[in-house]
């Protein structure tokens, strides 16, 4: 459990490192994503990489865990709504009609572009 | 001697154990109920705890700095978490490199949709420029969010509060949406929702399907990379 947080956290920080380092305008955990995912693969090749964390399913179990509770993380930033009342009192309304319309149409439009492009790829592939 | 109940509190609200403690305990109970009603959309653990929390700071006059204090050990973990969204990635991949050529022409949709959308909806209401720059990366996860609007002039803490009322939304809408639309495929659903609402939209595909759980984490770090890149362009087309 121990070696399997370190680990997740070291992708992190080596991230944290390249971001810095390259001046990339990526968020690090990004670059962490990546960096954790290129050693799960190569894990698959390169049964050197079988040891601590990456034997038995240790980091998919800590990795799990993070992801099952990750709601809960977004609380402490959603209540610095608390410093923001006056241009709520103010603003509130629209600002919230604006979020609401954006997000709908944000899922509109992915999920129709999702879907027509697999029924389109499909399409191409059964014309062969 | 007994202790000053008021001496007492005044202590206790100074130190982070007890706003640690508080979030994690409200969370929890809210949670509960959530569950108590099968993960009804409208019982979203977040939104309740956020109001719940909010009305109680501002009962007591405590500052989100104090409350801040206790509560960045939970903010912390979002950057882990962050990290962890590899594993379902690593899990899923052979569903996901079978569906990559709609999931690029997906994010580049959603992307560009999510950011013009709001900008011109906000510039249409009428609201400030420091608003509105504020509320473009507003469908990226907090801390990149946060770092995008302050390069741009904007404000980082309304960004912050933007991202989450985008990501409380699009979990409350998406399952009645999608199930509306009778859209089945939970690839799509997952994605969108993960380029939508980011990683409250990504929590809440978990809650309902693995599939679309894994679909929307690879959305939501996608789009992180492509909206940094992004914002800074459609601020200096649409905006004078």
């Amino acid at each position: 459990m121990i070696a399997s947080l370190s680990l997740i956290l070291l992708c992190q920080l080596a991230g944290e490192a390249i971001v810095r380092g390259l001046g990339a305008p990526v968020p690090a955990p990004v670059i962490g994503l990546a960096l954790l995912l290129a050693l799960l693969l190569a894990r698959d090749q390169l049964s050197v990489l079988e040891f601590g964390p990456l034997r038995n399913d240790g980091v998919e179990e800590a990795a799990g865990g993070l992801l099952r509770h990750m709601s809960l993380m977004f609380v402490p930033a959603g209540v610095g709504v608390v410093q923001q009342l006056d241009l709520i009192a103010d603003r509130g309304v629209a600002i919230t009609l604006v979020l609401a319309a954006s997000v709908v149409i944000t899922l509109l439009a992915t999920v129709a572009t999702f879907l027509a492009s697999a029924w389109l790829i499909a399409r191409l592939r059964g014309a062969r | 001697m007994k202790a000053d109940p008021f001496a007492l509190w005044v202590y206790l609200s100074q130190t982070p154990l007890l706003w640690l403690t508080m979030t994690l305990l409200v969370y929890a109970l809210v949670d509960a109920v959530s569950q108590a009603t099968g993960r009804n959309a409208l019982a979203n653990p977040v939104l309740h705890s956020i109001w719940i929390v909010g009305v109680f700071l501002w009962l007591t006059g405590t500052s989100y700095t104090t409350y801040f204090s206790g509560a960045q050990f939970v903010h912390f973990l979002l950057g882990p978490a962050t990290v962890a969204l590899a594993v379902p990635l690593y899990e899923n991949r052979e569903v996901i490199v079978a569906s990559i050529l709609p999931m690029i022409a997906a994010l580049m949709v959603g992307c560009v949709t999510a950011i013009v959308s709001v900008v011109l909806l906000a510039e249409a209401a009428g609201l400030p420029k420091t608003v509105v720059l504020s509320l473009a990366p507003k469908s990226v996860t907090a801390g990149v969010a946060m770092g995008i609007s302050e390069s741009l002039g904007g404000d980082p803490s309304l960004a912050a509060v933007a991202v989450i009322i985008t990501g409380i939304m699009g979990a409350i809408a998406v399952t009645p949406l999608m199930n509306a639309l009778g859209i089945r495929d939970f690839r799509a659903r997952g994605f969108a929702v993960g380029l939508a609402s980011h990683g409250l939209g990504t929590a809440r595909a978990f809650q309902v399907d693995a599939l679309a759980g894994a679909f929307a984490g690879i959305a939501m770090s996608l789009n992180a990379l492509v909206t940094s890149l992004l914002v800074p362009v459609a601020a200096t087309l649409l905006l004078r």
